[in-house]
């Protein structure tokens, strides 16, 4: 098996075994079949949010400008609704008095919906993890993560292989199996489905 | 004028001052209860017309507590510096002086947001931003604040 996507090689990844765990096998090839069609869609046009909080969100713009252009892999406008994105980059520190907002934007998107925490700030506070009443040490304590892509601030180039890999984990899904976002809303982060069982871990 | 005259204008309304050699800015430090004549009289004279208030800040010294006023006459260009002092630092106070320049208002209550400085006959004395993150939050930026949930100390 193995999942394809357009813009890279599976050599190239550094981690060629833990995503494809997700793919969940089985079912007949009528089921497979749309989810292949259903993935190839929905990974090949994520469309992220106009939100940035500080200097990776010039990061961020630097990726889709002219240079690196993310809209070559299907990222293809950024949206200023969140009711018209599938994705939130997080690009840059979250303090407590924006945490309600950007949880207000997330819950604002239509499922399936996505989130990257780019920087060190939206992984775990980065510079401010000290000595800091405002800052949140992660966004992850506000919404779901599905990628983190660290660095200070991350190249666009880092980005890139970021929102490849999201494009992975998006091709991992299944019409069978899907996220149920209300309940890793009120159950944690991780969705269950992407907790490993006895059996996927040999 | 330049910061010597400024200087001599300054020490005929405020003898108590004391000058600080500072690079750019003429930078004077004066005891609380003088800062409103002082203000006053810089905005007023002819000569000085401070007419331009463009930071006001606090700063915690551990024993002490200052306000920092940053003055600038559109007129003549010339700036200074008012490091109010406020001895102690439990219940510390100083007059406003929003009734003098306007954007103080607002600075004032940043101010107490974050140092816990109030500021007598102010006409609104609120919070400014803290009090949408938690309303008993404290005054972050004082030396004693302390808080074991959100902070983690290195």
């Amino acid at each position: 098996m193995g999942i394809k996507i357009k813009s890279m090689k599976q050599s190239d990844f550094k981690d060629n075994e833990t995503l494809e765990l997700f793919k969940e096998t089985g079912g007949n090839i009528l089921l497979t079949t749309v989810d292949d069609v259903i993935n190839w869609g929905r990974s090949n046009s994520l469309w992220p949010l106009t939100f940035a909080t500080s200097c990776c969100g010039i990061e961020m713009m630097a990726a889709g400008a002219a240079r690196h252009d993310f809209a070559r892999f299907g990222f293809e406008v950024y949206r200023a609704s969140p009711r018209q994105a599938d994705l939130i980059v997080v690009a840059g520190t979250i303090v407590r008095k924006m945490a309600p907002v950007l949880k207000r934007l997330y819950d604002q998107i239509a499922d399936p919906k996505y989130v990257i925490a780019m920087g060190a700030c939206a992984v775990s506070g980065g510079p401010f993890f000290y000595n800091t009443y405002s800052v949140i040490r992660g966004v992850e304590h506000v919404i779901p993560v599905d990628v983190y892509i660290p660095g200070c601030p991350p190249r666009p180039e880092a980005l890139l292989y970021g929102v490849m890999q999201l494009q992975r984990k998006v091709k991992s899904e299944s019409i069978m199996n899907m996220r149920d976002y209300d309940r890793e809303h009120l159950e944690g982060t991780i969705p269950p489905k992407y907790k490993l069982n006895d059996s996927q871990s040999e | 004028m330049s910061n010597e005259e400024l200087k001599q204008f300054i020490l005929t309304i405020v003898p108590k001052a004391e000058f600080t050699e500072s690079k750019e800015l003429l930078t004077v430090s004066i005891p609380k209860e003088n800062l409103k004549k002082l203000v006053k009289a810089l905005k007023d004279s002819a000569e000085t017309t401070f007419d331009y208030l463009f930071n006001l800040t606090g700063v915690d010294y551990a024993d002490h507590m200052t306000v920092v006023y940053h003055l600038e006459s559109t007129r003549y260009h010339h700036c200074v510096v008012i490091k109010a002092q406020i001895p102690g630092r439990d219940d510390v106070s100083i007059e406003t002086i929003s009734d003098i320049y306007k954007t103080a208002d607002f600075h004032e209550r940043e101010v107490y947001d974050f140092f816990g400085i109030t500021f007598k006959n102010h006409p609104d004395m609120r919070r400014i931003f803290l009090d949408e993150i938690a309303p008993d939050i404290g005054h972050p930026l004082r030396k004693d604040y302390v808080d074991e949930i959100n902070i983690i100390e290195r």
